[in-house]
């Protein structure tokens, strides 16, 4: 026979030791926590571990100042892009840093304001890019059957074009002014994007998050765009920093071809191009505009290593 | 295997025939092929428009030109060009030629030196030789191809005036008029692909050999590779003949997907070097808004993407058994 179960004491006698052990704790107050380490916020985290890269770092102050040179430097030098100064096809000097063209426009003027049209052009295509291939393969990956198949087929066949022809062609009729440039490009970029977003969503939607957020009566859209994108955030930022190298690359080789920005507007690219002929008798026009966008697409590349690393949460390297 | 084949060749098909279409598309919206000729002074008659209108079948509607594009592929036409007297068809397999010998050396050297040091700095992970290959090969990754090309070609010529004689050449694809004996022809065509195949090959060898480089990594860590090592296997054979040739399996697909895009860096390279290739029919297709020859070129370029990405998913299914049987 089982003794019978004394029923524990309902009331009052129960609660009292919990509250003898802790005496001070006022009512209402959080429970004392058993470690005295604040817990860090995912984005410390991350922070933190960003600063451990040091090339990353590096890379961004000397991105920082290039963007600075760009446009207050740009606003603040005495000459403007594209205004003729007496003195053509000078050699680099203090009155002209980076030398002058055959009509005598200041270069250093010049690759400012090519750096400034082609940084804008890559982040342009980097957010619209970004935004349009997450949502796509974030949809596709969400609903997968049919949907999936459909979606990815279309991203499947841009894939195959050779990007660059096929801006050349569009820009060819649509371009021109650098935000066009920029529509056409992120137009086609946007596939990339879709793959990663889709891939990452796969994964995700598997997890116990997903269906407690669907057990709570959440609808489809909200668990893609509160639950699956917040947390797919880190690849899409690593892989929107790579676009914005890839995209100035994009976009200088389109300019360079003639169907990206015009002249009398310019870009690093149009800036090389108009230097070709050129980069034997006055080679500063070759060169200041080329190492312009490979010390920009350089230090975008690095950062997005260190934000790669910043993000991954199998990195035990660098202890955060 | 046979079934695997039948079954991806079957998939392939349906996408060549969309690719076909958005290709056509693609032409029809990168021009109008009559705004040359508006633009012209003195003005053109009506009747000359009117009658070019019809031989470039602009008479007709959109669904129409693409039924009768496809049906006049199939005997080998490309359409009309808005030059005269071109025949599309011949022409760009002319080019195409010349545009894949320097695509396929630029390939084979840019995987060759991407498995080298690919495997090279995971083997020596953290090592000098690994921190200077990736910083190499991010440079690369940053650089672009035109810019490059151009250093090339006058480090090209730079060279050529110090040796006093023609070494490498610098423009075309081969001299003109060509060299008559066969053999002299072949060395011609030679120190013509050097210089721009360097060029490509640089450009694009940095992605791939970060990925490799990732890929040896993974096997090296894996049991079966530790496995080797503590049966008393020398080290030296493990990665040859183990790991390596398993991490060398995922290169194969990122090759593929990454045609496209050499594509793209061999139409700069060929601007650069003057090349008469598939680059230049682009680029003048498109300044003549030549809606045909566009179209042949992007249909020519996809069908060649398709078919290596189906090569290379046959080639993933004999390397690696679980995906045929999956």
């Amino acid at each position: 026979m089982p003794e019978p179960v004394t029923p524990p004491p309902v009331s009052g006698p129960a609660a009292e030791p919990s509250t003898a052990a802790e005496p001070t704790r006022p009512a209402g107050a959080p429970p004392e926590r058993e470690f005295t380490v604040s817990e860090r916020s995912q984005g410390q985290l991350v922070v933190r571990r960003f600063l451990q890269h040091r090339l990353a770092v590096v890379s961004l102050i000397v991105l920082a100042a290039l963007v600075l040179l760009a446009y207050v430097g740009g606003a603040l030098w005495k000459y403007d892009a594209g205004e003729i100064t007496p003195d053509n096809s000078v050699a680099p000097s203090l009155a002209h840093p980076f030398g002058t063209d055959a009509v005598g426009k200041d270069q250093f003027a010049q690759v400012l304001r090519g750096t400034q049209i082609s940084l804008q052009i890559a982040l342009l295509v980097a957010l619209f890019a970004t935004i349009f291939g997450t949502l796509w393969g974030a949809f596709a990956g969400y609903f997968r059957g049919a949907v999936d198949g459909t979606l990815m087929r279309i991203a499947d066949l841009i894939l195959t074009l050779p990007l660059l022809a096929v801006a050349a062609m569009l820009g060819h009729q649509f371009g021109g002014t650098w935000w066009l440039v920029a529509l056409v490009i992120a137009g086609l970029q946007w596939a990339y994007v879709s793959r990663v977003a889709r891939g990452v969503v796969l994964s995700l939607r598997e997890k116990e998050f997903v269906e407690a957020a669907r057990a709570l009566g959440a609808s489809d859209a909200r668990i893609i765009l509160r639950h699956l994108i917040p947390n797919a955030l880190g690849s899409i930022i690593v892989n929107a920093t790579i676009l914005v190298a890839v995209a100035i690359l994009l976009e200088t080789a389109l300019s360079f071809l003639g169907f990206g920005v015009q002249s009398p507007d310019t870009s690093l690219g149009l800036l090389v191009s108009e230097a070709q002929t050129a980069s034997v008798t006055r080679p500063w026009l070759f060169y200041f505009p080329g190492l312009f966008i490979i010390l920009i697409a350089l230090t975008i590349n690095f950062i997005g290593d260190g934000l790669r690393d910043a993000f991954d949460p199998q990195q035990t390297k660098v202890r955060a | 295997m046979v079934a695997f084949t039948l079954r991806r060749i079957a998939i392939s098909i349906p996408i060549l025939i969309a690719s076909s279409f958005v290709v056509f598309l693609l032409g029809t919206a990168a021009g109008d092929p009559l705004d040359p000729l508006l633009g012209r002074n003195p003005p053109i008659p009506q009747a000359t428009i009117d009658a070019e209108r019809v031989r470039l079948h602009l008479d007709q509607p959109v669904l129409e030109r693409y039924w009768n594009w496809l049906v006049g592929l199939f005997s080998g036409d490309f359409g009309p060009s808005v030059k005269q007297n071109l025949d599309i068809g011949s022409e760009i397999f002319a080019r195409f030629g010349i545009t894949m010998r320097l695509i396929a050396f630029a390939m084979l050297i840019a995987l060759v030196l991407a498995v080298v040091v690919g495997v090279v700095s995971a083997v020596k992970q953290y090592s000098v030789v690994d921190y200077s290959a990736t910083f190499l090969g991010f440079l690369f990754l940053s650089m672009p191809a035109f810019w490059f090309a151009i250093l090339l070609k006058q480090g090209g010529i730079a060279f050529n005036n110090t040796v006093g004689e023609q070494v490498v050449y610098t423009i075309g694809d081969a001299s003109v008029p060509p060299p008559t004996d066969t053999f002299a022809r072949f060395a011609d065509i030679a120190g013509h692909i050097v210089l721009p195949t360097i060029a490509l090959a640089l450009i694009s060898y940095a992605a791939w050999s970060r990925f490799q480089r990732a890929s040896m990594l993974e096997v090296m860590n894996s049991d079966y590779v530790r496995l080797a090592r503590s049966k008393g296997l020398s080290r030296r054979r493990v990665m040859v003949k183990h790991a390596l040739r398993t991490a060398l399996i995922p290169l194969v697909t990122v090759t593929a997907l990454d045609l496209a895009a050499i594509i793209s860096g061999a139409v700069v390279t060929e601007t650069v070097f003057q090349w008469r290739g598939m680059g230049d029919f682009l680029l003048e297709s498109i300044r003549t808004e030549d809606v045909y020859a566009l179209q042949a070129w992007l249909l020519l370029t996809a069908i060649v993407v398709i078919g290596f990405n189906l090569i290379a998913d046959l080639l993933y299914a004999v390397l690696d058994p679980r995906i045929r049987y999956a």
